[in-house]
């Protein structure tokens, strides 16, 4: 199963009619895509405009591959699921956004190494045709940094703590002398 | 600290004892899609506290069932009247949750959240999302500055006097 995504701002047609395409000349009929406003019709893949937030989830979990823009919801979920992802930046020059900073997350992502990123049509159909070939499914596991936990956590708790703390010792000190 | 260890242990529970009462209360305020999965991310953060949640869509309620939740409508900068309704809303929200600590994950909603949240003496944090990697966002470039804790999820984008860098949702 693949679920292409493109959230819910605008329509990204070059990326469902890329994937589209691909199917078609695969084969593929396990393909699902979320499209956004968009009156693209599909001929190989199934399209919802829109879906909630627990179907998306559901999506995101049923695949082995999620395909979506540069959105930070799409991202993070699928690789909160430990699912592959490949990600193509909507561009401000064709209209698909109000500015390229879709470019600069993918960038950034990719030099992390957690992301696939297809920056062109012709980039993606390649991606597909290599994660296709491998076949793999394997999950990835990535947890939020233990230490931005904790520093809130000690942020949320400390300000009282901390604050009872010198009340504390100053009585102490008070009683000391 | 020079105290024997005795005397030094029996003051541990003295000061602990009323703390574990009271639970911080905090409110987390998040517009939708990426930001609300961030806040979803950090939730674990909020394990000890009576967490308020926040949002911009009913369907994200199921996530937080044990929470209480408010919606709030979506706004930015561009759409004036929104952001009218959606402050009132968040000072409404603020007034009566009463938070000892508000935390945002972005954007508009969240920048609201923070500044009726710290006039009514809440101590506050700002999390910038990770989907800013080249700048700060508007919001966060705003609120950071008067923010208790003003975190980026971007090394590069840390400066000595915030946003600091701790670590990333992912």
């Amino acid at each position: 199963m693949i679920f292409a995504t493109v959230g819910t701002q605008g329509h990204f047609d070059r990326l469902i009619r890329t994937i589209d395409g691909w199917a078609g000349a695969n084969g593929r009929t396990d393909v699902f895509a979320q499209t956004g406003p968009s009156d693209y019709r599909s001929e190989y893949i199934r399209t919802e405009r829109f879906i909630d937030a627990t179907e998306f989830r559901e999506r995101v979990e049923a695949a082995s591959l999620v395909i979506s823009h540069a959105g930070m919801g799409s991202i993070i979920t699928a690789l909160e699921l430990g699912k592959r992802i490949i990600v193509m930046p909507r561009r401000a020059s064709l209209g698909e956004h109000r500015n390229d900073h879709q470019l600069a997350t993918a960038k950034r992502f990719a030099d992390q190494g957690s992301i696939t990123v297809a920056y062109t049509e012709e980039d993606l159909i390649e991606r597909l045709d290599r994660l296709q070939a491998l076949n793999e499914t394997e999950r990835l596991t990535s947890p939020a940094s233990p230490h931005l936990i904790s520093t809130i956590r000690g942020f949320i708790g400390s300000g009282r703590a901390v604050a009872d703390r010198i009340s504390y010792n100053s009585a102490e000190n008070g009683n000391a002398e | 600290m020079l105290r024997d260890p005795m005397s030094d242990g029996n003051s541990v529970p003295e000061i602990s004892v009323p703390l574990r009462g009271v639970r911080p209360k905090v409110l987390a305020v998040s517009s939708g899609g990426g930001h609300w999965v961030q806040m979803m991310r950090i939730k674990h953060a909020f394990d000890d506290c009576d967490v308020t949640f926040v949002t911009v869509h009913e369907s994200y309620r199921a996530q937080v069932p044990d929470n209480q939740f408010y919606l709030v409508n979506d706004a930015n900068i561009r759409t004036k009247l929104d952001l009218l309704r959606a402050a009132r809303r968040l000072a409404w929200i603020v007034w009566t949750v009463r938070p000892d600590v508000v935390i945002s994950t972005g954007a508009a909603p969240g920048y609201l959240a923070l500044r009726f949240g710290r006039l009514l003496g809440a101590r506050t944090i700002w999390l910038d999302s990770i989907a800013n990697a080249e700048k700060l966002s508007m919001s966060g470039d705003r609120i950071g500055r008067s923010a208790d804790l003003w975190l980026t999820q971007w090394p590069h984008l840390a400066r000595p006097n915030g946003p600091h860098y701790t670590g990333a949702v992912l």
